[in-house]
């Protein structure tokens, strides 16, 4: 691929990976446990749909590079199909009860903020500073989410029975996260993109103190489910793009 | 221009006088900076969006001006409200044509609200914020962390406890007095 053409297949990446996080924690808005998680799992959302603009802003501009026009951000939202997205699969998963939301957002958060801190360094300008910009926010995501991993994991036995069967049920989509750059990938080399394969050993170390501290498990890494990245993904996404999507799909372009 | 001049039009800008400033005299900057003083923030009234750290650079470049803004989080619902608020006192002011422009390098911090704007915040029920540098962004804080005394803006007690990491805008988290048993708003350090 040549380089714009691997940029915005990876700012892609980065922003489906951010909507389709914001939209399932948009459909938790009026139905949270306790009013303050509602409000607080809708401030992530929104942060997460803040970022996801800034990077289909970005995208945008890199495919007119590549093709005269670029799609704006609700062209890339509204106006593709599932195989289309290049979400992580883990993002995708259904919200369940609220500890397997928590045990999804926990698993991404910590990857999240890794990734960003990771990103704010990098040498195409645009996306160090809308990286330094979301990481910020992604730090108070990840210790929210870590905080309710270790109150519900060393919480009741139902609490932390629940926990459990959550982070048991999401681990085999951790190890998409860490899928390594191909060989000769002109991101990396260019030092534009991060080598998901660098962030596994301070996500694993992180992750496994949270865990240990919430006196739960920490599952075998197995069979990892892969294919997000690629467009290849679980039959959960379509039903979430149905939704999300309906709107400007009937009436395209309406605004209100 | 001469500093009775840019008095004159820093009185007309104050005064909205819009024909004097359109008479040929264009504002000066610091006119401006006036001008966009007075726009408050939309989620929090009692201070503005310069006091608040979001408008970065005002400067004329030929017949134009430019000002330079910064998102405060990206997901804020204010954004939108706060780009109309700058047009409309910009064009209040007399500026006949002008670019906005969004810079998010440097990020936003909360370590750039004015000094003044701290006491009217915690006037309003906000409990300002700390130093950003304490938000730990390595992500390597202590798995349970020892929260940080956040006095209540009500009766100034510090047993005050934290309800939830984000209140009622993402930028605020929500706080309880157990001395005087009120809830309040803490502006996160950012």
């Amino acid at each position: 691929m040549p380089p714009d053409a691997s940029l915005l297949d990876y700012l892609l990446r980065l922003a489906d990976t951010d909507l389709v996080l914001a939209q399932r924690l948009g459909e938790w808005v009026g139905k949270g446990p306790v009013v303050e998680e509602d409000i607080a799992s809708t401030n992530v959302g929104l942060d997460l749909l803040g970022q996801a603009r800034m990077w289909y802003g970005y995208a945008g501009e890199v495919e007119a590079r590549i093709a005269g026009t670029g799609r704006d951000e609700d062209a890339f939202a509204f106006r593709r199909d599932a195989h289309e997205f290049r979400n992580l699969l883990l993002v995708e998963q259904p919200n369940g009860d609220y500890a397997d939301t928590l045990a999804r957002q926990f698993l991404f958060d910590q990857w999240h903020l890794l990734l960003l801190r990771a990103l704010s360094a990098s040498a195409d300008e645009r996306v160090a500073g809308i990286a330094a910009k979301a990481a910020k926010e992604a730090a108070y995501h990840a210790e929210r989410s870590a905080d309710w991993v270790i109150r519900l994991g060393d919480g009741t036995d139902v609490s932390h029975a629940r926990m459990q069967d959550a982070i048991d049920g999401l681990w085999m989509y951790t190890g998409e996260m860490f899928t390594a750059a191909p060989a000769g990938d002109p991101l990396a080399a260019a030092g534009i993109a991060v080598d998901p394969a660098m962030l596994k050993a301070p996500w694993d170390a992180r992750v496994s103190a949270v865990l240990a501290e919430a006196t739960l498990a920490r599952p075998a890494d197995g069979w990892m489910q892969k294919g997000g990245i690629a467009g290849v993904h679980t039959e959960h996404l379509g039903r979430l793009l149905a939704e999300m999507q309906f709107l400007q799909r009937a009436y395209p372009d309406a605004k209100w | 221009m001469t500093t009775a001049e840019q008095k004159a039009v820093a009185a007309a800008a104050e005064a909205g006088d819009l024909a004097a400033l359109r008479g040929g005299v264009r504002a000066t900057p610091e006119a401006i900076w006036q001008a966009l003083a007075r726009v408050p923030d939309p989620e929090i009234p009692v201070v503005s969006i310069v006091e608040l750290g979001i408008v970065r650079d005002v400067r004329w470049e030929g017949e134009r001006l430019r000002v330079v803004v910064t998102p405060t989080y990206s997901g804020c619902p204010a954004t939108d409200l706060i780009m109309d608020g700058i047009r409309e006192a910009l064009r209040g002011a007399g500026v006949p044509s002008f670019d906005v422009e969004v810079a998010l390098a440097p990020a936003w911090t909360t370590d750039w609200i004015a000094p003044e704007a701290r006491g009217r915040l915690r006037a309003f029920g906000i409990a300002p914020p700390g130093a950003a540098a304490r938000v730990d962004v390595a992500g390597i804080s202590p798995l349970r962390r020892a929260r940080e005394a956040v006095p209540c803006p009500r009766c100034g007690a510090t047993n005050t406890t934290l309800v939830a990491q984000f209140g009622s805008t993402a930028c605020k988290a929500l706080y309880r007095c157990e001395a005087c048993r009120e809830p309040f708003d803490y502006f996160k350090p950012h």
